[in-house]
């Protein structure tokens, strides 16, 4: 387990190093400048010069990416030009706002999931089993950033019955909510359905029903038990897919966590808060894979880790 | 006799699939009385699992259904209660041993649960009890150092101590009827032998009938009150174990017999029986057996032969073959 545990740090520590060099270049690769942005567009060629010197902009690129290595090693993210404060601390006081959605969303999509998912196995090609999949086939097609548009336009706008964005109270965590947890639901429909029907033809399912436990225990114990196995590997990289996705969605809906942030930086080129938050984004993905790999174990004993 | 403990009569299953509809079980009966052993035997898709999986109420569906027959089980036809009724008497009176121990246990539950699960769900016993009956049932099966591995998991064990665990199941609830499908097909031949002499003690401990599913007699001969043998979905052959292997009445079983490699006797080739086996979407009004069978003559193509008595022991043994008697006195045409 400990020699486990240290090729998977070793490997996170690659992945990480490979996210912040591809930010790093990508940033410095758009268009745009942001001593310019600074100082405003009736700022002098001197003045935006000095600034570039004062910010390190005017050396080579890989000086600039030496220097920044180094800094990130020593946990130095660097200072928000725009909020003249530390970059990490400015996306980490946002990022339990993103967490937040993020588990909302989670939640709804597993619920809503694996429970559509079973009615569509237990009910396979009856009109219920028709209706989940199409619900799915829709919720993976429709684009977030339109479903939640037309969210706010339905039950905002005109039923008046949600906030259309902001954040604070369950009320305004729903319609973000929904709008993240759907493509997840319609997943793991697909993969909850598919995997039961599978497993129920599985011979120890004929076993389960020869002891002469009621259908419920074989199909909610013994079949569902065995179907997980790949949705928790599925749901957890989604975990980390919707951190980072939760971006569009914050956007539209106007929550202030890391993904509204993110945008917002991006766009004001303030280089130091988009590494920070790629970089938090990226080691949640990492945490989560490593969370997922060992609970892995816990529902199939036959690959349990450190063997 | 009193009335047996379970009375099987003209069963008949059928399965829809994509090409039509096939009778995999045509019109078979027999009775098993309490303690009787009584084997099936039959080629792959003879229909002798299919019996089992009806007897047991696991008929795949909606592809497999009983299309008529009578299943009697103490005195109440199985056939006629609702579904949940019947799976009840799964496990306590009705019990089923797989052919394929490894795919037939739970791969993400400790061995012990699945033992102890019997006596929590069906008994109400508390979670050390069952665990406490699941290591006794262990050791009684066989299992060395059975309070050490009863949290083990299934691929934690060999082929032959996986059958052992799932005949641990089978007897747990004392069942009176214990169906072994193919119980030590997927098993060493060392351990084959093993498993057997299990089954056979087992059963005379707990004085369980039992139904011995197979396609060796090798297997069966030492175990077997009855035999029954099945061809395309029916009954050619039924008799009591003596009597078929002594004066055979049907050249399938006759076929069966030549092909198993004699231990003690001369190196001889074996002789598989020719052909292969029927086409169950187009069978014709004549004997299913006819293209493969030396004995044929006209008639073979014409009818297809009912169960009759065969002379010798004609109250108890009987065969589906117009020469029944030629091939029981063994006279070998050409």
């Amino acid at each position: 387990m400990t020699a486990y545990l240290f090729r998977r740090t070793l490997f996170a520590v690659f992945v990480l190093w490979g996210a912040v060099t591809v930010v790093f270049l990508v940033l410095r690769l758009v268009p745009g400048d942001p001593a310019q942005l600074i100082l405003g567009s009736d700022a002098t060629q001197d003045e935006i010069a000095r600034l570039r010197e004062q910010m390190g902009l005017n050396r080579p690129l890989v000086v600039q990416y030496g220097i920044y290595l180094g800094d990130v090693v020593r946990f130095d993210f660097g200072d928000s030009y725009r909020y003249h404060s530390d970059a990490m601390g400015l996306v980490m006081g946002r990022f339990p706002l993103t967490l937040q959605l993020a588990v909302v969303a989670m939640a709804i999509g597993l619920v809503l999931g694996i429970s559509l998912g079973v009615v569509g196995a237990l009910r396979v090609n009856r009109l219920a089993d028709r209706v989940v999949s199409v619900f799915a086939l829709l919720s993976q097609s429709m684009p977030s950033f339109w479903i939640g548009i037309m969210f706010i336009l339905v039950f905002a706008r005109q039923l008046h019955w949600l906030a259309s964005g902001g954040h604070g109270g369950f009320d305004r965590l729903v319609l973000p909510g929904i709008t993240l947890a759907l493509p997840l639901i319609a997943i793991l429909i697909r993969l909850t359905r598919s995997g039961l029907l599978d497993v129920v033809h599985e011979n120890y399912i004929q076993t389960a029903r020869a002891k002469g436990l009621s259908e419920r225990l074989v199909i909610f114990l013994h079949a569902i038990r065995n179907a997980l196995i790949p949705i928790v590997t599925v749901a957890g990289l989604e975990f980390g897919k919707l951190l980072g996705g939760a971006v569009i969605v914050e956007t539209v809906f106007s929550w202030p966590g890391v993904g509204r942030l993110l945008i917002d930086s991006i766009s004001a080129r303030d280089y130091n808060v988009v590494q920070a938050a790629i970089l938090l984004i990226a080691c949640g993905f990492v945490l989560i894979n490593l969370v997922v790999d060992v609970l892995y174990g816990y529902l199939d004993p036959r690959i349990r880790l450190g063997r | 006799m009193d009335d047996p403990l379970l009375s099987v009569q003209d069963l008949t299953v059928r399965f829809r699939t994509r090409a039509g509809t096939v009778t995999a079980v045509d019109r078979v009966s027999f009775d098993l009385a309490e303690g009787e052993t009584l084997a099936i035997l039959g080629e792959t898709g003879s229909g002798k699992s299919v019996t089992a999986q009806a007897l047991m109420g696991l008929l795949p569906r909606p592809a497999g259904q009983v299309a008529g027959g009578r299943i009697v089980y103490d005195g109440t036809d199985l056939l006629a209660r609702p579904r949940s009724d019947t799976r009840r008497l799964n496990g306590t009176d009705l019990a089923m041993v797989f052919q394929d121990p490894l795919s037939s246990l739970n791969p993400v539950f400790r061995v012990g649960a699945q033992i102890g699960e019997l006596f929590r769900r069906r008994r109400g016993a508390s979670r050390s009890e069952a665990r406490r009956k699941a290591i006794e049932l262990m050791d009684r099966v066989g299992i060395p150092a059975a309070a050490r591995r009863v949290d083990d998991y299934p691929h934690q064990f060999s082929g032959g101590m996986r059958q052992r665990v799932m005949i641990a199941m089978a007897i747990a609830l004392q069942p009176r009827v214990l169906i072994a499908d193919e119980p030590t097909t997927a098993l060493d031949v060392t351990v084959q032998a093993q498993v057997m002499a299990l089954l056979a003690e087992l059963k005379a401990e707990h004085r369980m009938a039992m139904i011995l599913i197979s396609h060796d007699l090798g297997v069966v001969a030492g175990v077997a009150d009855r035999v029954m043998l099945m061809y395309a979905g029916r009954v050619v052959e039924t008799g009591g174990l003596r009597e078929v292997y002594e004066t055979t009445g049907h050249p399938y079983t006759r076929g069966l017999m030549a092909s198993i490699p004699a231990l003690d006797g001369p190196r001889e080739r074996l002789v598989p029986i020719k052909g292969s086996p029927p086409d169950l979407m187009r069978l014709l009004a004549s004997c299913p057996f006819q293209p493969r069978c030396e004995f044929a003559t006209d008639i073979c193509g014409t009818e297809r032969p009912e169960l009759m008595p065969v002379p010798a022991r004609p109250e108890s043994h009987r065969a589906a073959c117009h020469h029944a008697k030629e091939v029981a006195t063994d006279v070998v045409p050409g």
